[in-house]
């Protein structure tokens, strides 16, 4: 759980930032998507970067779900007959039971959406693969904003799970004492909110047409 | 005040329980919680009715045995208290009170709230203590002790065993009972010959008990009459990971 769950992070931090290209403006948003293809040329063959992070992720997050259905199992038969009343107590982590099971089950759908919209385009109206740019800005036009609203909404599931699921990867793997725990409590936030809020942005400005 | 209690009644292990509502008038509000439930079975038995079941024994916080969920929180609503010292006070007239047993496969219901928590006594039996020698008493300073490692091993001490950490736990892991006896003994000079056998062993036991995995929710720490905190189930994790490498 805890290393296919850092090894997603970091990828989100690439993803977040290459995000930020579009900023840049269309030719170097493009130049961007097509330098992840190129990389390594001519010594690899094309797309060989695309091919090892998704073989990657799709490990990592095959572990992740296989982790998550075995403690998800565990966790059932630990509890046969269940509270007629019961008051979660508010641990370190408020709520952290329900944002991250119900929060996985929104970034699941998520993603199928997210790939379906911007990688194979089959919900996208820019069919072109080159132009990213162009899909982008088709997916989050303003008319089109309950495809930016699901994406928010998505991304606030993800903040709620990055927040518990990074100071638990460490608190599983490092195991800190108390002082570092609240500076890793800490820097989960911080990395939650960074990674949320540089996500948020893009739809935002193309959605405000700040970005057309 | 006068209350209503809806209690969790079972006859027995394999019968089916459910909730069974009982007003009681009259109570003081110095009673303390189990107070009020012997007045509740004083009137049971005069009525020719069965007794509520529930386990007490020290009645004065230390003794481990008190076990209820009151209103869905382990040993009730006031922080780093047992149940037998949760006092009427923090009551009104007119409250309704639930009242359940810890509930984990691993802790079967004997009766009513009754539950059989020889699960945990397997766990410390699987390496929850120290190979001393026999022999007269050792000085007292003829092994010397970090007062940081002494404080923090005393404050892991203080688990008293009653197995709220479960009974709070979302997932129903007993993570921070078994921790607070690695860290303990982990921090003292004397349980270091035994540190890797004793996290493996203890950690097997748990898991083959029925117990679930520990998801650091933290819902144990914050239900803990002694206030035993994450950082135990941090130094598990750590001899955890030394000591299946060590046997790898």
């Amino acid at each position: 759980m805890a290393v296919s769950g850092i090894l997603m992070v970091l990828f989100l931090i690439a993803h977040m930032a290459g995000n930020l290209h579009i900023f840049e403006g269309r030719e170097s948003m493009n130049d961007y998507a097509e330098g992840l293809r190129t990389f390594g040329e001519p010594l690899l063959p094309r797309e060989s970067l695309l091919w090892v992070l998704r073989i990657g992720l799709i490990a990592a997050i095959g572990v992740h779900i296989a982790s998550s259905i075995a403690l998800t199992h565990r966790a059932l038969h630990a509890r046969p007959v269940r509270y007629v009343s019961r008051k979660p107590a508010k641990g370190e982590s408020p709520h952290a039971a329900a944002t991250m099971r119900w929060g996985a089950a929104v970034i699941v759908l998520f993603v199928i959406w997210h790939l379906l919209d911007l990688t194979f385009r089959t919900v996208n109206p820019v069919k072109e693969a080159p132009d990213a740019y162009g899909a982008v800005v088709a997916t989050f036009a303003p008319e089109r904003w309950p495809v930016t609203v699901f994406y928010l909404l998505a991304l606030a599931a993800l903040g709620f799970h990055l927040r518990h699921g990074i100071w638990s990867a460490v608190q599983t793997i490092a195991g800190p004492g108390l002082a570092w725990r609240r500076r890793w409590q800490a820097v989960a936030l911080a990395v939650a909110v960074i990674i949320v809020a540089g996500f948020a942005i893009v739809p935002l400005a193309v959605s405000f047409g700040l970005v057309s | 005040m006068k209350l209503r209690l809806r209690i969790w009644r079972q006859p027995g292990a394999d019968a089916k329980g459910k909730m069974v509502s009982y007003v009681i008038d009259g109570v003081s509000e110095d009673a303390s919680f189990l107070e009020m439930l012997d007045v509740l079975n004083e009137r049971l038995i005069a009525d020719g009715e069965d007794p509520v079941a529930f386990d007490h024994d020290c009645r004065e916080g230390i003794c481990g045995a008190c076990s209820l969920v009151i209103d869905g929180q382990p040993h009730g609503p006031q922080a780093a208290t047992t149940t037998c010292q949760l006092h009427m006070r923090k009551y009104k007239d007119g409250d309704t009170i639930d009242i359940e047993p810890w509930r984990a496969g691993a802790f079967p219901v004997v009766k009513d709230l009754v539950v059989d928590r020889s699960a945990f006594d397997r766990i410390i039996a699987a390496g929850g203590y120290i190979s001393a020698p026999t022999g007269t008493a050792p000085d007292a300073h003829s092994v010397p002790v970090p007062k940081a490692d002494a404080d923090a091993a005393f404050a892991a001490a203080a688990c008293i065993g009653c197995g709220a950490c479960v009974a709070a736990c979302p997932n129903g892991s007993g993570m921070l009972f078994m921790a607070a006896k690695v860290a303990h003994l982990g921090l003292m000079p004397q349980g270091q010959p035994e540190r890797h056998t004793r996290v493996l062993g203890m950690v097997a036991e748990h898991d083959a008990a029925g117990f679930g995995g520990c998801t650091n929710t933290g819902e144990c720490a914050a239900a803990c009459p002694k206030e035993i905190g994450l950082d135990v189930i941090g130094q598990l994790n750590r001899d955890f990971r030394k000591a299946a490498a060590r046997a790898a």
